[in-house]
């Protein structure tokens, strides 16, 4: 009998560990909105189906049967904004130890705690891209989270089907920590790109090792020795290979035009340059040999390499068929992500579908995941943002955001404080007249100490 | 020797007719442009006299001649803005704009002195007017805006400046303040690793230290005013015009508890005042009402200060603040994005200011706040031409800004971030040379 127990217990076991990979996914049937799909035009009037997480149906009097039904009569719809460039929910930024680091996984550090995650929730974010910092040539590989807040679980974060990406940094960044903070190269942009050319030659090196190995292994009775496992080269291989996508942080054109040209010499065309400030004056090469340049919409000036910048830069991109998407770098700029994307009607007079790309569409495509979000489409994920007037308009406030088909966010639902752990050893809740958490250079702010900047600037 | 004269004569009859060749340049640079304008047609919103339709405005001399329906134009550079809009010029009540060129070159800060006690540090000294971050900015509207030392409990003096001249004193807008960063009970950002009680007991110290301070200078002051012979005490000198009310202090305060001390030590001390920041002032908005101190806000495009906080918590600060009945002027407090000051108002009037008093917000509350309300912040007959023409609503990501008059000088809608789009927007050569 007690076997028999074991037995269920272990059977149990197997069919619950399955589901435990499974993340929540709800249904929902929204009504008489106006439909922004990004790919398929703006339908008025119009009705989505989302079924177990999946956009089942777009249409004109829909009837759902379990799904709950909400009336967006007045209102606009939009898909779940992405975010191509995020620290949000991230413990750690900055392996700030080598100029190269891609053994380095972010996925190891993902915080489902972090309130940030709820902000950008309100603000219309579903999918962010949780990066390793600036601080190295080569930093650690990202992940692409879907914000499913409020579970304890890191995992249940991942978005399990966005392909492998990784960072990469050039300019005052890594020079400044490695060569001028540690005396050791790069301390230039002649450097920062040699350091990469190296890990590209070293990873060559040691994919034929490996090659040969096994190719010796396949020898009846040969014992080869097999070379020193190194998850660093490794993960450059893999890059060489396509299977990762390089987003690198970058500022000024000659150090763009750079990178564009070593990916050239290995054969790499996965690589999204993100900021990009001078990406513009690159803007026909960028177009060319990239999937396009992940920028700010309007700073500048916050340190040299971005002094000669220009608000113009997305629209600039825009029109010269560079692949761009507007990201955040900050946990206070993801939350309005709807309205940076906005500023390039100011800048630029984009259309509407063009500024709405930038935030939807195209920063899916540089994430790999534009099969699956990133647009209202059949078959695609639930993901949707529910708002009150045209998203593009200053006035214009989120008033639900979807997930999977699940509701994580409501307006009218909102309980203030949607901290899911509050420490107990805190007495007063402290409070913070300015936040520094979430940002490309989190982590190596002792190499900051210039009188005065912690105040307000942008250490990015 | 004289044929080697008639010589040299001769080379540079040649000569100098070819450098004047080689000084041939291309383009023609747009100088900001003084005269008589009229711009006609528009819908003119003057923030105190209401809204008027096909109305005109008449520009002469630096001042805003005529305001009406049916204005004619005589010798005036006549615009049409049909289906435009006529604004007053917008302020920015708070940043760093011409104190600092590159954020993270301090060669380039000219924002924060040494020492803790500097009050006779004049940002008005320091202000570039050739900053590139200047013509960037007015071109959306922005027009006026407060320049803030930072640093120390008493950093400096700010210096409100128009955007438009080539000497800081051409760009004076006509008020002063002197800065208190009040001492705080939080943490100054989410680095400021210190225990509770170090922080409780570092803010007693400041408030100790902020008390001293004060009566050293209402002390000077005493002196002064009964003709003592003083030695030379510069900061305390500079102090003693906020003793007396002849400068304001704008006294930097944002957590709730620190509101409260604030408003009570200005009290008890007689201060002329504005509170600056204010990023709890919803919390305290009915005291802070009480007080009747007016109050520069901002950022609305910024994360709330306690992680308990509703998400929107710095979106909705100055609406409830204003409902309360607070004198609210908006901030961007920034320097090189100064020029989000608008849609930092449209934040505020989307979640519960309303967009009239956002308006107000950055036009007249902030004229009268600066105490020129006289000559700023509303287009009527006598004020001075500080304002801007525009597609729409100023505060819309979507329209565009067409024309921006400073002191009646039309300046030029272009700047670094605009050639650069005029440059690369069809790059030549492009891909292939």
């Amino acid at each position: 009998m007690k076997k028999l127990n074991y037995i269920i217990a272990a059977f149990l076991v197997m069919v619950w560990m399955p589901s435990m990979g499974q993340t929540q996914k709800g249904s929902v049937l929204i009504k008489n909105a106006t439909v922004i799909t990004i790919t398929q035009g703006t339908l008025e009037d119009t009705d989505i189906l989302v079924e177990n997480g999946i956009i089942k149906k777009i249409g004109k009097e829909l009837t759902a049967n379990n799904a709950t039904t909400i009336d967006a009569k007045g209102k606009y719809v939009m898909p779940g904004i992405i975010d191509a460039h995020s620290h949000v929910a991230l413990d750690a930024v900055n392996e700030a130890t080598a100029p190269i680091t891609s053994e380095v996984q972010m996925a190891d550090v993902v915080d489902p705690y972090d309130i940030g995650l709820y902000r950008a929730l309100a603000g219309g974010v579903t999918v962010s891209h949780a990066m390793h910092g600036s601080a190295n040539a080569i930093g650690g590989q990202n992940i692409t989270l879907k914000h499913r807040y409020g579970t304890f679980n890191p995992e249940d974060l991942f978005m399990k089907e966005a392909p492998r990406t990784i960072k990469f940094a050039l300019g005052e960044n890594p020079t400044r920590v490695h060569g001028r903070g540690k005396n050791i190269q790069p301390r230039t942009r002649m450097g920062v790109e040699a350091v990469i050319r190296n890990g590209f030659n070293e990873a060559l090196q040691y994919k034929k090792a490996w090659e040969t190995y096994e190719s010796a292994s396949k020898q009846k009775g040969a014992t080869p020795i097999p070379p020193k496992s190194d998850a660093r080269l490794q993960t450059l291989v893999d890059i060489l290979d396509g299977k990762i996508i390089i987003h690198c942080h970058s500022y000024r054109a000659d150090e763009i035009y750079a990178l564009i040209n070593t990916c050239k010499d290995f054969g790499i065309t996965n690589i999204v340059f993100t900021h990009a400030n001078e990406g513009f004056k690159v803007a026909p090469e960028l177009a060319e040999y990239t999937m396009g340049a992940s920028v700010f919409a309007d700073w500048w000036a916050y340190k040299f390499e971005v002094y000669y910048s220009t608000a113009y830069n997305a629209a600039i991109l825009m029109e010269n068929d560079v692949l761009t998407s507007i990201n955040s770098d900050s946990g206070e700029l993801i939350r309005h992500l709807y309205h940076e994307a906005g500023k390039t009607q100011r800048y630029g007079q984009l259309s509407d579908e063009q500024a709405l790309a930038l935030i939807t569409i195209n920063p899916a495509k540089q994430l790999g995941i534009a099969d699956k979000v990133g647009s209202i489409e059949e078959g695609k994920q639930g993901d949707l943002v529910i708002f009150n007037d045209h998203p593009l308009s200053v006035y214009a406030i989120p008033q639900m955001t979807f997930v999977d088909g699940i509701k994580y966010f409501d307006i009218n639902d909102d309980q203030n404080d949607m901290r899911i752990r509050v420490s107990a050893n805190e007495m007063v809740e402290p409070i913070f007249l300015k936040e520094h958490a979430h940002n490309c250079m989190h982590g190596v702010d002792f190499f900051f100490t210039n009188f005065g900047r912690n105040l307000f600037e942008h250490s990015h | 020797m004289k044929k080697f004269k008639s010589i040299i004569y001769l080379m540079a009859l040649i000569i100098l007719p070819m450098l004047a060749q080689a000084q041939q340049l291309d383009g023609e640079f747009i100088k900001p442009r003084n005269g008589k304008f009229l711009l006609q047609n528009a819908t003119v919103v003057t923030v105190t006299k209401g809204n008027i339709q096909n109305g005109s405005v008449l520009i002469v001399n630096g001042k805003i001649e005529a305001v009406g329906t049916s204005i004619p134009a005589g010798d005036a550079e006549v615009i049409d803005c049909t289906g435009q809009f006529i604004y007053p010029g917008l302020f920015d009540g708070g940043g760093r704009l011409g104190l600092v060129e590159v954020n993270s070159v301090p060669e380039t800060q000219d924002f924060a002195e040494i020492g803790n006690v500097t009050p006779n540090m004049q940002a008005l000294v320091a202000i570039n007017p050739n900053s590139e971050a200047i013509p960037v900015t007015r071109v959306s509207g922005v027009t006026t805006t407060l320049a803030n030392p930072s640093g120390g409990i008493f950093p400096g003096t700010a210096a409100l400046i128009n955007l438009n001249g080539y000497t800081p004193d051409q760009m004076y807008a006509g008020f002063k303040g002197i800065i208190l960063n009040f001492p705080t009970s939080a943490r100054r950002s989410t680095y400021d690793r210190r225990s509770e009680e170090d922080v409780k007991k570092d803010a007693e110290r400041a408030q100790k230290n902020l008390n001293d301070i004060w009566g050293r200078a209402v002390k000077y002051q005493a002196m002064k005013a009964a003709n003592a012979e003083l030695d030379y005490y510069p900061e305390m000198d500079q102090l003693a015009k906020a003793v007396t009310g002849e400068l304001p202090l704008l006294v930097e305060v944002n957590a709730a508890s620190d509101i409260e001390v604030a408003i009570k030590w200005i009290k008890d001390n007689g201060v002329k005042a504005i509170l600056t920041g204010v990023a709890e002032g919803w919390r305290v908005a009915d005291k802070i009402a009480a007080s009747g101190l007016p109050v520069i806000t901002g950022p609305m495009l910024s994360i709330p200060t306690r992680q308990s906080d509703r998400y929107d918590a710095a979106y909705t600060n100055p609406g409830i603040m204003a409902k309360a009945g607070v004198k609210v002027v908006i901030r961007s407090n920034d320097a090189e994005n100064t020029r989000n000051l608008p849609f930092n108002a449209g934040f505020a009037a989307a979640y519960g200011m309303g967009k009239e008093e956002a308006l107000k917000a950055v036009t007249i509350n902030a004229a009268e706040v600066f105490e020129i309300a006289d000559r700023r912040g509303s287009i009527e007959a006598g004020k001075d031409a500080t304002l801007f023409v525009s597609s729409g609503d100023p505060f819309e990501t979507r329209t565009q800004i067409l024309h921006v008059f400073i002191d009646g000088y039309r300046v030029p809608m272009s700047n670094r971030h605009i050639k650069l789009y005029q440059e690369f927007l069809e790059r030549s050569p492009g891909l292939e040379k």
